[in-house]
C-alpha cells in the first residue's frame, strides 16, 4: 500500500510527557527482553546440565561484566513487568484519564526505580 | 491492512487477548523462580535441579516458552509495523521489516525448542 498523505503528527518535533517515555521504555525493555531471553537460556542449560556446569557457570557470574549484563536482563524484566500490569489495571478501565495516566506512568518509574536498584543491591 | 497479514492472531482482538494472557502467564512465571532463587537458603546444584526435576515445574515453564512465543511474535510485530514503515525506512521497508519478523519467529522457536532441550535433554 503506499500512502503517500502528508503526516502531520511529527513526533520528532513532539517534547514527549512522561507517560509516552513510561510507553517507549516498555517497548525498549521488551525488545531487550527479547535478546536476554536467549542469555537467560543458556544460564538454565548451564545451571541444569551437571554439577561441574553449574559451579562453572557460578564463576562466570562473579565478573563484574556479567553481573552488570545480569542486572541489565533484571532490571528490564522489572520495568516490563511492573509497566505490563499497569495496562492490565487500565484494561479494568482504572485510570484511563488524563491524570490516572499521568499517576500510573509515575507510579510504574517510580517503583520500577526501586526495585531495580534493590536487584542491583542484590546482584552485587 | 496490508502489515495485519503478519500479525499472530491476524486481528487486532486476539492479538490483545494473546499478549494479555502470556503476559500473566509470564509474570507467573517469573515471580515463581524470582521466589524459589531469593527464598532459597543456599542456592546449590542439587536443590536447583530438583525445583525443575518436578512433572509440573516442566509444564510451567514449557507453557511459559510458549506464552514467550506468542507474546513477543505479537511485540515485536507491534514494533517492526511502527517503526520499519516506508515513511521510516524508504522503498524497501516491506522487505526489510519481513526479513526481521522471519528472524524474530525463528529466534522464538529456537528458544522453545531449546527450551525442550534443556528440560527433558539434561
Amino acid at each position: 500500500m503506499s500512502d503517500n498523505r502528508p503526516v502531520n503528527l511529527d513526533i520528532g518535533t513532539i517534547s514527549f510527557p512522561l507517560p509516552a517515555i513510561a510507553s517507549i521504555t516498555h517497548r525498549i525493555s521488551g525488545v531487550i527482553l527479547f535478546v536476554g531471553v536467549g542469555v537467560l537460556l543458556w544460564m538454565l542449560d548451564a545451571s541444569l546440565a551437571s554439577q561441574a556446569s553449574f559451579d562453572e557457570l557460578m564463576s562466570t557470574l562473579q565478573s563484574p561484566l556479567a553481573k552488570l549484563v545480569i542486572w541489565g536482563i533484571v532490571a528490564a524484566l522489572i520495568y516490563h513487568s511492573i509497566a505490563g500490569i499497569k495496562h492490565l489495571i487500565m484494561d479494568m478501565g482504572v485510570g484511563e484519564t488524563l491524570e490516572g495516566g499521568q499517576l500510573g506512568a509515575k507510579l510504574t518509574v517510580g517503583i520500577s526505580t526501586v526495585l531495580i536498584i534493590l536487584a542491583g543491591l542484590w546482584i552485587w | 491492512m496490508v502489515t495485519s497479514v503478519t500479525s499472530l492472531g491476524r486481528s487486532g482482538l486476539y492479538d490483545w487477548l494473546l499478549q494479555r494472557v502470556s503476559a500473566v502467564v509470564l509474570l507467573a512465571w517469573f515471580v515463581c523462580i524470582g521466589g524459589t532463587i531469593l527464598g532459597a537458603p543456599e542456592l546449590t546444584f542439587v536443590y536447583w535441579k530438583s525445583v525443575f526435576s518436578g512433572t509440573a515445574m516442566r509444564i510451567f515453564t514449557l507453557l511459559a516458552l510458549v506464552s514467550l512465543f506468542a507474546h513477543a511474535w505479537v511485540g515485536m510485530w507491534s514494533v517492526v509495523t511502527d517503526y520499519l514503515t516506508e515513511r521510516m525506512m524508504g522503498p524497501r521497508a516491506v522487505v526489510l521489516r519481513l526479513t526481521v519478523q522471519v528472524v524474530c519467529v525463528i529466534v522464538l522457536f529456537s528458544y522453545v525448542v531449546w527450551g525442550v532441550q534443556i528440560l527433558w535433554g539434561n
